[in-house]
């Protein structure tokens, strides 16, 4: 097992950054190292941080307006040009509007286009269930050929900017808009497909996607102080999912909890039910939105209230741990 | 090519793939026949004249480039290619069968030659401009162009006009469409279904070049092509007026032939039937 680097100060005074500001850095810092790398945004260029690599380089990022089904089918005809388009909006408008012209000519075209899906989940915050894209992970990783990534902080986002750029794939890369907290450090590992076990235990195995992973570190830490060892399983690439990772931790543990800030049918959740009742049949608790759409708040209030905070996380899977035996291996 | 050929030949070789087109659609029994038929013309100056192509390098770096966006027209792109060179005639008859390359809409990865994946509409406007914008802006190559082909019916598409802003705004002048203006579509006739018109005015006011021409007089639409490269400061979009299911007699203008293909006696009598751009029936029911 490779050995994970968390920040020093996890749970006080840990440093914060939205996860899109790595990746306006990252794309940046791509876009100097690789000249087949192009940006095209849909009229949010700051929101998405693409105006980093609009000042840096010019001649290389497109302007599209607010025409987002016009923005991926361009891309793909760059891309068939010999270009890495990178391609940025608001995930509800982008994959949630021109979700067919990505299939078609993207992943089913097989072209490296990257499709960038800013402000997703809840804590989008005032604007409301519209702009709070909670689908996209279903969408998205049900699409042969997409490489689908949600990382967990801002430092881990400009890691995965530099690999989907290389990586040669159709690939949607989810951030969020609101600041969270940074867990990783520079050293930390990244590579897509692959899982990481940021905290050990036995209890029960907690697996996070995106920035809901630090939630779960924070539910660690508080269950521990009630005598409860949870193993905590970053795990940032959704497709192709690591299943090695997680299937070995789950078969230590005997329980499993998923966690997202997205829809659990069909999402990050869905997808680690598929995966045990296929391989290893095991009690499963899922976190995230539970069939239903969000709604105009605080993005903390919002957070609280939808369950997806660490304590509130810490207080359903003492109760999920107490309530439900471990089985897995007599199936 | 060697030297190109003659006005007649081309005719020839416009009968040539309606025959093919006629042959697939039949092997298939499923399928487009009249957006294809009316598009022989069209296709044939394109693989024969206006495209700088090599069929046997079909990544050949100096290419122009084509990007079929009516994807369900593709058997005439097919009957074209295969009658350029890119792949025996022969293989034509696989078309939507299992383990073609020919796929009911055409798929890029199987068939080399194709530049694009597609069959949901209006998508290939903007897949063509995304290469030209590559060409004229990121890489400085002034050479070569990037043809595309869409429906009329298509144009009910938004992400045609998203295209149509976008390649106006950026002056695409290495960019050149054609509108397969036959006026049908699946529920009748374009005009019905959601008017087009005034189709000129639109593309105009979006700021492209407009020519109209009759889709089926060869010379005219090469005449267009070469009209079109001449414009440099602004896309150009050829509204090609065609009869639908152009050649074959009891298809032409019947909105019905749009998305079905001819039985097997629907077929002997088509072939028995097919008649040049001079009128002439000038086959006896030669298959592929």
């Amino acid at each position: 097992m490779t050995h994970y680097q968390l920040t020093e100060n996890l749970f006080d005074d840990v440093k914060e950054e939205p996860t899109r500001a790595g990746f306006g850095r990252g794309l940046k810092a791509a876009g100097e190292t690789n000249e087949a790398i192009v940006a095209l945004c849909a009229d949010l260029t700051e929101s998405t941080q693409m105006h980093l690599f609009r000042q840096a380089f010019p001649q290389r990022f497109i302007e599209m307006g607010i025409a987002e089904q016009n923005m991926v089918t361009v891309a793909s005809g760059m891309a068939r040009a010999g270009k890495i388009p990178f391609t940025s909006s608001y995930a509800a408008f982008s994959p949630g509007r021109n979700y067919e012209q990505i299939r078609t000519t993207i992943a089913l075209n097989n072209q490296p286009v990257k499709i960038i899906g800013s402000h997703a989940g809840v804590s989008v915050g005032p604007d409301g269930a519209t702009h709070q894209m909670l689908e996209d992970i279903a969408l998205m990783r049900v699409l042969p050929n997409m490489v689908v990534i949600a990382p967990g902080d801002s430092i881990e986002a400009a890691k995965a900017t530099h690999a989907i750029a290389a990586n040669g794939k159709p690939s949607y890369l989810r951030l969020a808009r609101e600041k969270t907290p940074i867990f990783s450090t520079e050293e930390s590992p990244f590579e897509i497909g692959k899982a990481y076990i940021l905290w050990e235990g036995h209890d029960v195995t907690l697996l996070g996607t995106g920035t809901m992973t630090y939630q779960l570190l924070k539910a660690a830490k508080l269950l521990q102080e009630k005598g409860i060892y949870v193993e905590v399983v970053h795990v940032p690439t959704i497709k192709p999912l690591d299943d090695e990772t997680i299937l070995a931790s789950i078969r230590k543990t005997g329980r499993a909890v998923s966690a997202e800030e997205a829809q659990i049918k069909g999402g990050f959740g869905g997808a680690i039910a598929e995966l045990l009742s296929e391989k290893l049949p095991t009690p499963l608790l899922r976190i995230g939105m539970e069939d239903r759409f969000g709604e105009s708040g605080k993005p903390d209030e919002l957070l609280d209230y939808f369950g997806l905070t660490g304590e509130k996380m810490a207080e359903r899977i003492a109760e999920f741990v107490s309530a439900t035996p471990k089985y897995h291996q007599g199936f | 090519m060697e030297s190109p050929l003659t006005i007649s030949q081309l005719e020839q070789k416009a009968s040539d793939i309606r025959r093919d087109i006629i042959t697939m659609l039949e092997a298939a029994s499923s399928g487009h026949s009249a957006g294809p038929l009316g598009l022989a013309d069209i296709f044939t100056a394109l693989y024969f004249n206006i495209l700088n192509i090599n069929p046997k390098e079909p990544e050949w770096t100096e290419r122009d480039v084509f990007f079929l966006s009516n994807g369900h027209c593709v058997p005439v792109q097919y009957a074209a290619m295969a009658e350029r060179g890119f792949f025996d005639v022969k293989e034509l008859v696989t078309l939507r069968k299992f383990g073609s390359r020919l796929q009911g809409h055409p798929e890029r990865e199987k068939l080399p030659g194709l530049e694009n994946t597609s069959g949901p509409l209006g998508s290939g406007v903007s897949q063509a401009s995304g290469y030209a914008y590559t060409m004229q802006y990121i890489d400085n190559i002034n050479h070569r162009w990037v043809y595309f082909v869409t429906g009329d019916g298509e144009l009910d598409e938004g992400n045609i006009w998203e295209a149509a802003m976008f390649a106006g705004k950026y002056k695409l002048g290495n960019l050149i469409g054609f509108i397969d203006r036959n006026n049908i579509q699946i529920d009748g006739s374009t005009e019905e279904v959601m008017p087009l018109e005034d189709l000129r005015g639109k593309w105009e006011s979006f700021g492209w070049h407009v020519q109209e021409i009759d889709g089926h007089n060869i010379e005219s639409v090469i005449d267009a092509a070469s009209m079109a490269r001449a414009i440099t400061n602004k896309p150009s979009i050829i509204i090609a007026h065609t009869i639908p299911g152009k050649g074959v007699d009891f298809m032409e203008y019947d909105y019905h032939w749009h998305g079905v293909a001819p039985n097997s006696d629907q077929a002997k009598e088509a072939l028995k039937k097919l008649r040049t751009l001079n009128g002439k029936i000038s086959h006896e029911g030669e298959g592929v």
